[in-house]
């Protein structure tokens, strides 16, 4: 665990950018971007999470054993969210047409 | 190595199976990522369920969440934010050797804030919810389109929300204990752990939080209806 | 080379009835409230013991009902009831925790050279979540039982059952975070309180092995943990997400349930293949072969055991697509196992082998954890799945792994062990012949169960054809002989505990930190924390006839 005591300064702009961060995805919920909708607030999601991780969390200061710690959780996330869709995503291929070429626009659906 | 025979060597809240409080901090950190990654698995699997309904029916997903209040929802994320803020001063204030009265005031200011977000959910939210029928197994009588999809919609709403909201009350808890052990002066610029690790779960939990928002308040599209 | 520095401890004496803590502190209270992880490993013993043989009842009871092809004992629901019961209490009540939770316990802290675990008083409260589980689970047996098998699929489980659904998956979910703790304990002191000296290569393999078994608890049960609460939500509430009324999806279910179930069965069986390390190297007087090797093939186990779950699924609707990736990874999972059976053997090679009762089961458990892991290939190909699958031939395939391997590997490994915990030894004759009783009577049960199952015969069915009845009647013997050599070391061991002579600090002259150590070992397990310079497993090599190391 660190010893290293961070700046009020820090924390004080790094609240500052959460709560600019959460005013933008709102008000972008309010304009039309198509599926870039989604991404865009997976997108700001994530940045308001590594600015927890890093600083409230004091991630940035920590051994690397912490962060690999954390790493691992999300691929292990990852891991059970993209084998699981495998299944869900595809049972339908075999009803049509099942090609390799029906699964890049299937993709772009998700969104 | 040290030997332990020297009691006064060490601090207040050494425990012996360590070798110095160093190792015990180390330990007490990494001990407490490790269940954090733990919570990371237990709302993934809901996280999961929720990406693949959603990529199976998005139109009936979209029309849930715009059925939800996004004031709400905006207002509560800027409410942990803070408290995340507060909880994150507590802990400095420790760390810099403030009196325990600064530290006892940002555990109250991270408490109140932390009450103030569940008394939005559950009094203006879900009980708003409730009056209109959204609540599956509590009389759901939903009668646009997609009727079954908006009901599945509703089951991830309430259900993380509500694991979500159960893990602030633990929360809360914990932030009780912590400012009873404050105001005995438990807490010295040597000694904060409980304190850190603390924050660390309740900076989780505004992760959490930081995710549901987009997924249950923002998918709806709510720019102008239009032909879907 | 140079000879480990570590400090010799004050007591040579082989008497147990020194300080140690067994005796440090009397009472109902200091068992109760204790932080000391070798009393909890104790406590968790007897709770294992005696869920052992709970489950163990229900077996006897299904195969002396599978005696007639039409049943002899029990009406097919309650038969529905035994199946069930039989897999819940032993996967999740016996052996999950079994060794991890006794023999890791007990010994990952002394194997590390600490004083105790990284969180003394979160191991007492696994504990009690564990029996508070286990009360729940056994309310349930009593009050109605439940009959979805230990898989608790829905729609029945959730809506069309109307059994104690609830409270077991109640139970389920409570225990679940038994073994989170525990697997966080035991990464938190490995990580963090090895003596100094103790690098990761230095360490036993056992530790290694306990290692990667943490990985699996602490990432997979609490995604089975909200699988069972959603399942009762459902269940509570008559609609979820797994409710295909409202668009869910049944076989969502079992994903987010084989995430963790395949793994759990990889929790099951690495702490066995640790123990297996450490018997095979003692009772064959020789260093382990290939130990990085080994030590990998643990961490390779923990992580691809987390990419093959969909084997369980193949005929259940599931993709075939989904299905050719499971059926893939499911074959790369069987190679760090077949390293380290050939890693043992290769240590075997040229070994000074000795025949006690430990080694007994350690030479079984080869010969039997490569049966079992052998068919499990034949379950890992899809087209043969298609036919085995739902059968006799599952049932028997992982029985051999299960109970071929993981049990006999925790009798090993407490017949080990056992003059270390208690002080005392156990009477050798007694004990060879037991694990000679098992050897034979688990053979007998489960080695006909490939054959019917191959054949045809369905598994979880109270009624079948006629033309198995002879080969269910041979299981069914061979069960009674199982279970009569089960009751064995109960009794001898329980015996010794008393009447057994007492043991020194190290009866079979192994290595390892824990053996220097008297016998009991004293609360805080070292006077002073050693400081390791040798490699593990230093034993002399025996042809050279020169002490190495």
């Amino acid at each position: 665990m660190s010893e290293h005591i961070v700046p009020v300064r820090i924390y004080i702009g790094v609240f500052l950018a959460l709560m600019a961060l959460t005013a933008l995805t709102t008000a972008v919920a309010f304009i039309d971007l198509g599926r870039w909708n989604t991404v865009a607030a997976l997108a700001i999601a994530v940045t308001k999470m590594f600015l927890v991780v890093l600083f409230f969390m004091h991630l940035k200061y920590s051994s690397g054993l912490t962060q690999l710690v954390l790493l691992a959780g999300f691929f292990w996330l990852a891991i059970m969210v993209t084998l699981t869709l495998s299944d869900e995503l595809t049972r339908w291929w075999t009803q049509t047409s099942g090609s390799w070429s029906a699964l890049l626009p299937f993709l772009l659906r998700l969104f | 190595m040290a030997d332990l025979a020297a009691h006064g060597v060490h601090p207040p809240g050494f425990a012996h199976q360590f070798e110095d409080m160093e190792q015990q901090r180390d330990a007490g950190s990494l001990g407490m990522w490790v269940f954090l990654v733990t919570e990371i698995m237990f709302f993934g699997g809901l996280f999961a369920s929720y990406i693949i309904y959603r990529a199976l029916d998005l139109r009936a997903f979209e029309t849930g969440s715009r059925l939800l209040d996004i004031r709400f929802g905006a207002a509560n994320t800027a409410v942990l934010i803070g408290s995340s803020l507060t909880m994150a001063l507590a802990i400095r204030s420790a760390q810099v050797g403030k009196p325990k009265s600064q530290i006892i005031f940002y555990l109250i200011m991270t408490m109140i804030l932390g009450a103030l977000f569940l008394g939005l959910k559950f009094t203006f939210e879900w009980r708003h919810d409730y009056v209109e029928h959204l609540v599956p197994g509590f009389g759901f009588a939903y009668k646009g389109p997609f009727a079954h999809g908006v009901e599945l919609f509703f089951c991830f709403y309430f259900f993380m929300t509500g694991l979500h909201a159960l893990h602030m009350i633990v929360g809360l808890g914990i932030l009780t204990v912590l400012t009873i052990m404050a105001s005995r002066g438990r807490f010295t610029e040597q000694y904060y752990a409980p304190l850190e690790i603390s924050g660390l779960y309740w900076h989780f939990v505004d992760i959490v939080w930081i995710f549901l928002f987009p997924l249950l308040y923002l998918i709806g599209g709510r720019y102008v209806l239009g032909g879907n | 080379m140079s000879t480990a520095v570590i400090d010799a401890l004050p007591e040579a004496s082989a008497q147990p009835s020194r300080v140690n803590y067994l005796n440090a502190s009397y009472g109902i209270r200091s068992w109760l409230l204790t932080t000391d992880h070798k009393r909890i490993a104790l406590l968790y013993l007897s709770s294992i013991t005696l869920m052992f043989f709970v489950g163990g009842a229900f077996a006897v009871l299904m195969r002396l009902h599978l005696i007639q092809p039409q049943g002899a004992l029990v009406e097919p629901d309650t038969y529905n009831k035994l199946f069930t019961l039989h897999g819940v209490i032993m996967i999740f009540f016996f052996l999950i925790p079994s060794i991890p939770a006794t023999l890791g316990n007990f010994l990952v802290p002394m194997m590390v050279g600490a004083r105790d675990l990284a969180f003394p008083r979160l191991n007492l409260l696994s504990w009690y979540i564990y029996a508070i589980g286990a009360i729940f689970t056994l309310y349930a047996t009593i009050s109605g039982g439940v009959d979805t098998g230990w898989t608790f699929y829905p729609p029945y489980s959730s809506t069309f059952s109307h059994t104690q659904v609830v409270p077991v998956a109640l139970g389920v979910f409570i225990t679940g975070f038994s073994s989170i703790l525990t697997g966080l304990n035991f990464v938190v002191t490995i990580h963090k309180m090895r003596a100094p000296g103790l690098t990761w290569f230095r360490l036993p393999l056992f530790i290694w092995a306990i290692y990667a078994t943490s990985i699996i608890m602490i990432l997979g049960t609490p995604v089975v943990a909200i699988t069972i609460f959603l399942l009762g939500l459902e269940r509570l509430l008559h609609v979820g997400i797994f409710d295909p009324k409202i668009g869910g999806d049944p076989v969502l279910f079992q994903h987010l349930f084989w995430f963790y179930s395949h793994p759990a069965v990889y929790i099951m069986i690495l702490p066995g293949l640790g123990v297996m390390s450490e018997l095979v190297t003692c009772f064959s007087r020789k260093r382990i072969f290939g130990y990085s090797f080994v030590a990998f093939s643990s961490m390779a186990i923990a992580v691809i055991s987390f990419l093959v779950w969909g084997h369980h699924m193949f005929v259940t609707g599931q993709s075939v697509y989904a299905g050719l990736i499971f059926s893939v990874l499911s074959f790369l999972v069987a190679i760090p196992s077949a390293v380290k059976v050939f890693n043992w053997t290769a240590t075997l090679y040229k070994g000074s082998i000795s025949y006690q009762a430990p080694m007994l089961y350690a030479l079984g458990f080869i010969g039997l954890f490569t049966m079992g892991g052998l068919t499990g290939l034949f379950l890992a190909s899809l087209a043969t799945d298609v036919h085995l699958n739902g059968t006799y031939f599952i049932v028997a395939h992982f029985h051999y792994i299960m109970v071929g391997g993981a049990v006999m590997a925790y009798l090993g490994g407490i017949h080990f062990w056992w003059p270390k915990i208690t002080g005392r030894m156990y009477p050798d004759g007694w004990a060879r012949f037991a694990a000679l009783v098992i050897f034979v009577g688990f053979n007998l049960t489960f080695f006909p169960q490939f054959i019917i199952g191959y054949l045809g015969m369905p598994r979880r069915y109270a009624v079948y054809p006629p033309e198995f009845q002879v080969l269910n009647v041979m299981s069914s013997a061979g069960a009674s002989i199982l279970g009569v050599g089960y009751l064995i070391p109960l009794i001898y061991l329980i015996w010794s505990m008393r009447y057994g002579p007492a043991a020194g600090p190290n009866p079979w002259q192994a290595k390892g930190l824990e053996w220097e150590t008297p016998s009991p070992p004293p609360t805080e397990n070292f006077e002073e924390i050693p400081v390791v310079t040798e490699e593990a497993y230093d034993y002399a090599a025996p042809h050279t006839g020169v002490a190495r190391g």
